[in-house]
């Protein structure tokens, strides 16, 4: 057996960045479900939904799996969370698991001969899932912030103290807030998306158009919600390892934290460069999907690194503070991380075969003639 | 000690394991066929590179569709069951959090990605890449699959047989100390190749079958032909291999597991020479502490269970009295006096918890030895009567026979639609109607005797979430009974249409076929 000499904090710290970092995939990811809510407004006819819907069908398994990753990666490295979130938070989480469920089928059954209900039924749960998919993470991850009603006894098991079971969280404002701001993001980069992989008139200035009606009221909530973020206070560990709360908590680890900082301010310049050059461009410019994309990706692990370094408590309990979770107390033993992180080594060639495949399948802009050659299997 | 258990309403977990019985059951009804037909497909693909004949890439294509439609709600499923140790185990996934998390995170890293990457393309890739990209995509599918298979197995497999792990008081959890012990248990691998080789012989059976479909119909007998030369012989490998590994999983289930064993064969007194049964009816009226005989009728092979776990007839094998009573002679404590020892772990456990409270040395170093002498037997202090380590006899009994007996009439059926077909008499035999007929029944067959395998399985471990460690009444999320109640219709609600209509669509692609011959070059 290999043995490592390295710390368990480094370690937790390492699977802290990994779990962020696959949050963070899963928001980029999420211009599926952004694409899955504009079918009926883009797609006008039914051969443009055809093609909305054949150009996010080639990457809705990506962000599912992401999604089952992100999961079972928590579960490795951080089980008390896992253990906590999930059963304590239990409609929220439910909610969204259901969400997802009716999506993985939808695609395949579509346009199926012998599917009962109709392409429109299925239309439908993309929609839902498009909505409910980015709104409940949003609000899900809002509590990683604000904090969460439970607490935990001397062996560690959990109980919730309110009996909404996590759909509470939607009443919090600053909660709701974050998840509409997903909500309208991932309609963005499903818009940039469109316009960077079908080749047809109709649907790229559609889509160009509400690039702007998006923007907006994304603006309007991610501004509220970071301006709230700034001036609360935060759930921070002393020395003991006791939690108590500071003032400008997160502020003040964006402050001792530059890096995370800088990463956070380029990742919303990428996210507004790429629809502003898309909007206001007097030629076709239909690359802003990957300023846009890679914005996203560096705000999001920015916002996680927050929430996670710098002792602070990544689940916080507001019922009883003392119970909250940190990456220290929450995560694996040592040796559990050791092993999982030579697994994660693999990560690399994970990403590798990703984009060779990812290149494979866009080398060319998706048509209308491909839509309605028979004799490719579409959905 | 009992305050852990006392807030806890049976009916929250009963309600709890129907749950998740009802969502493994049903992710179990699209597993085994996307993991068998998967490797036959590649099979049939490789024979189209090699030859180019456009006719096997029709036949590739047509298994392929069928396949995308199982996948899908394969994938649907999957989802809810992963969370699902959170949100209604969430005291197991604490507890054994550190060592069960980590097969599920490799799951997912190496196999699915895998996976649901080179899917694409296969679906959408036949004219955006090379012929030998597209195989290589997807042997790399079908191999991903059966990747996945092996870390859940894992997880599972340690569930049934617990090793690789130390129990940590400070943090009251079990923690992995040994990685190899957990991924090469034999009860892993055994677990591992039965069930991925009851996958490929699912697989095999659904391919034949819908092929006797045609050659009933008198329709794609090509098609149907090429398709069982390769079912047949692909599914004979793996129903042997699966009889094989299932010898081999119930050695160790005699091990690990002797009361699963004696459910599993209906053994209420234990002895030498134990008797195996081909078939038998139970008698309802049997319970272990009354007199009554066991079976109403039975036909067993004396002698052959010791001999088949040991190669011993007179090897003793432990009937469900012994495990109850004790069997001082055969080493066997009771139910009773693991009570007591667990209850001393449990007690030692809190007795610790207070100790560093306390900053007592003295008692933390006291209780630690009794935790660690006594940790074995950690989970019977949840047990409040001894009867309860009793699984449900008859349900375990009748799945276990079923799948046996299928899964002999299965090598019967590849060596007849395997032996026709290579005679090329399969389209010309005088009792044709009958085989086909067989073939189809090969597919419900197939369903049944894999749904009973995890029964057995799962039911037969009851009421151990971990053998001996910890209870599933220990383990469930605290919750309000009908907030389980609630989600368990309301998957069974959604599963069930689905599964309505991908049945649906099945049938209707099977009816209209494969899409008409056609030169090659696709567009
Ligand atoms: C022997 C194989 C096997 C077993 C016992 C299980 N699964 Fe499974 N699972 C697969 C084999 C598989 C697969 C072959 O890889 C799937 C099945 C259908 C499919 O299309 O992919 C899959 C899909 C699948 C997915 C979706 C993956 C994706 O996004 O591609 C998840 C999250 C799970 N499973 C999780 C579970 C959990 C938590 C299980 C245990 C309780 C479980 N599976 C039992
Ligand atoms: C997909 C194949 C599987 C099927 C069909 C299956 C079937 C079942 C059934 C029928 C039960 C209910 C038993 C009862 O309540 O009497 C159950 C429970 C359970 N199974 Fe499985 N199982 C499968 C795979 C797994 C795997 C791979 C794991 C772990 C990695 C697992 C873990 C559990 C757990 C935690 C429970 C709940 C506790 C319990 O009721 O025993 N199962 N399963
Ligand atoms: C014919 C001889 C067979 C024998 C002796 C056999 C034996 C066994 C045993 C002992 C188990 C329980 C293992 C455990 O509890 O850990 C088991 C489980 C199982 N069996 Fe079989 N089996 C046979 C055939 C089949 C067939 C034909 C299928 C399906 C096509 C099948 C599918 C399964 C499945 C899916 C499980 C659950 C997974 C597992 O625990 O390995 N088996 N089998």
């Amino acid at each position: 057996m290999i043995t490592l000499e390295i710390s368990h904090l480094f370690l937790q710290q390492y699977w802290w960045f990994l779990v962020s970092f696959l949050a963070a995939s899963l928001v980029f990811l999420m211009f599926v479900q952004g694409g899955q809510t504009l079918i009926f407004s883009i797609g006008k006819t039914n051969l443009e939904r055809n093609l909305i819907i054949n150009t996010l069908g080639r990457k809705w398994e990506l962000t599912f799996t992401t999604l089952v990753v992100f999961g079972g990666a928590f579960f490795a490295s951080f089980p008390l969370f896992y253990a906590t979130s999930f059963g304590g938070a239990y409609w929220a989480w439910t909610a969204l698991l259901l969400a997802f469920t009716i999506q993985a089928i939808s695609y395949e059954y579509r346009t199926k001969k012998g599917n009962l209900f109709g392409p429109k039924f299925f239309e439908a749960l993309m929609f839902i899932n498009g909505l409910f998919g980015t709104l409940l993470i949003g609000i899900i991850v809002g509590t990683m912030f604000n904090g969460a009603e439970f607490s935990l006894n001397s062996l560690n098991n959990m109980s919730w103290h309110n009996s909404a079971r996590g759909l509470e969280a939607v009443l919090n404002w600053h909660n709701l807030s974050l998840g509409l701001a997903i909500f309208f993001l991932a309609r963005i980069s499903g818009l940039l998306y469109f316009i960077m992989t079908v080749d047809d008139e109709n649907v790229y200035a559609n889509s160009k158009k509400r690039l702007l009606y998006n923007a907006l009221p994304f603006l309007v909530f991610f501004i509220a919600f970071i301006i709230k973020l700034l001036i609360i206070s935060g759930f921070a560990i002393d020395n003991q390892g006791k939690v108590f709360m500071e003032n400008y908590k997160y502020l003040n680890n964006f402050l001792q934290m530059p890096i995370v900082l800088i990463m956070f301010l380029l990742g919303l310049i990428g996210v507004l460069f790429g629809i502003i050059k898309t909007y206001f461009s007097k030629t076709k410019f239909d690359k802003g999907f990957w300023f846009t994309s890679v914005g996203i990706v560096l705000t999001v692990l920015a916002l996680f690194l927050n929430l996670g370094y710098n002792n602070t408590a990544f689940y916080p309990s507001s019922y009883d503070i003392q119970s909250s979770l940190t990456i220290q107390n929450a995560s694996s033993s040592l040796f559990t991380l050791q092993v999982m992180s030579i697994v994660s080594l693999f990560i690399p060639v994970v990403i590798a075969y990703i984009i060779v495949v990812w290149r494979a399948m866009n080398k060319t802009k998706i048509s209308k003639q491909e839509v309605e050659d028979k004799n490719e299997i579409t959905y | 000690m009992t305050q852990l258990l006392l807030n806890i309403d049976l009916s929250l977990v009963d309600w709890s394991r129907a749950q998740f019985a009802l969502t493994a059951m049903y992710h179990w009804l699209f597993v085994p066929l996307t993991l068998g037909i998967l490797f036959i497909i590649a099979i049939m693909e490789t024979i189209y590179v090699k030859t180019n004949d456009p006719e096997w890439k029709r036949i590739t294509r047509f298994w392929m569709k069928l396949f995308g439609i199982n996948f899908a709600i394969g994938v649907a499923t999957g989802l809810i069951l992963e969370f699902e140790f959170g949100t209604n185990w969430s005291n197991y996934s604490w507890f054994v959090g550190d060592i069960f998390g980590a097969p599920l995170a490799i799951e997912g890293i190496m196999a699915f990605f895998m996976e649901s990457t080179f899917i694409a393309i296969m679906f959408f890739g036949w004219n955006k890449v090379s012929k030998k990209f597209h195989l290589t995509a997807t042997w790399l599918t079908a191999i991903g699959a059966s990747l996945s298979a092996l870390w859940i197995l894992v997880a599972n497999a340690w569930m049934q047989n617990p090793v690789g792990m130390q129990f940590n008081p400070i943090t009251a959890r079990n923690e992995m100390m040994n990685f190899w012990e957990v991924l090469f248990s034999p009860v892993a691998i055994n677990k591992f190749l039965h069930t991925v080789f009851s996958g490929y012989t699912l697989g095999a059976l659904f391919v034949i079958g819908i092929s006797s479909f045609y050659l009933l119909k008198k329709r794609e007998i090509l098609l149907a032909k090429r398709s069982i030369i390769i079912a047949s012989v692909f599914g004979m490998i793996g129903i042997l291999m699966t009889i094989f590994t299932g010898h081999g999983s119930a050695v160790q289930v005699a091990k690990h597991q002797p009361m699963k064993l004696a459910a599993m064969e209906g053994l209420y007194e234990g002895g030498k020479e134990a008797e195996l049964m081909a078939f038998a009816i139970l008698n309802p009226k049997k319970t272990f502490d009354n007199e009554e005989n066991p079976f109403l009728i039975k036909f067993g092979f004396k002698g052959m269970l010791s001999y088949l776990i040991d190669f011993n007839t007179q090897t003793y094998v432990a009937g469900i009295n012994d495990l109850i009573h004790g069997n001082p002679e055969q080493n066997i404590l009771s139910v009773a006096d693991r009570k007591i020892l667990g209850d001393s772990a449990l007690n030692a456990l809190l007795d610790y918890k207070k100790a560093v409270e306390n900053d007592d040395e003295v008692l933390a170093n006291n209780s630690l030895k009794i935790i660690d002498r006594n940790f074995s037997h950690f989970g019977y202090s949840y047990v409040q009567k001894p009867e309860d380590i009793i699984p449900h006899i008859p349900l375990v009994f009748y799945s276990f026979h079923l799948m046996v007996i299928f899964g002999s009439l299965f090598v019967l059926i590849f060596l007849i639609f395997g032996w026709l077909t290579i005679k090329n008499k399969i389209d010309n035999f005088k009792y044709s109607k009958l085989i086909y007929i067989l073939g189809l029944l090969g597919i419900p067959m197939a369903y049944i005797a894999s749904e009973s395998g995890w029964i057995v399985a799962e039911v037969g471990r009851q009421p151990w979430v971990i053998q001996d460690l910890m209870t599933t009444s220990a383990a469930v999320t605290n919750i309000s009974s009908a907030s389980v109640q609630l989600t368990f219709w309301i998957f069974a609600f959604i599963f069930t249409i689905l599964l309505i209509v991908e049945i649906s669509i099945m049938s209707r692609f099977v009816k209209i076929g494969p899409e008409k011959p056609k030169n090659e070059g696709g567009k």
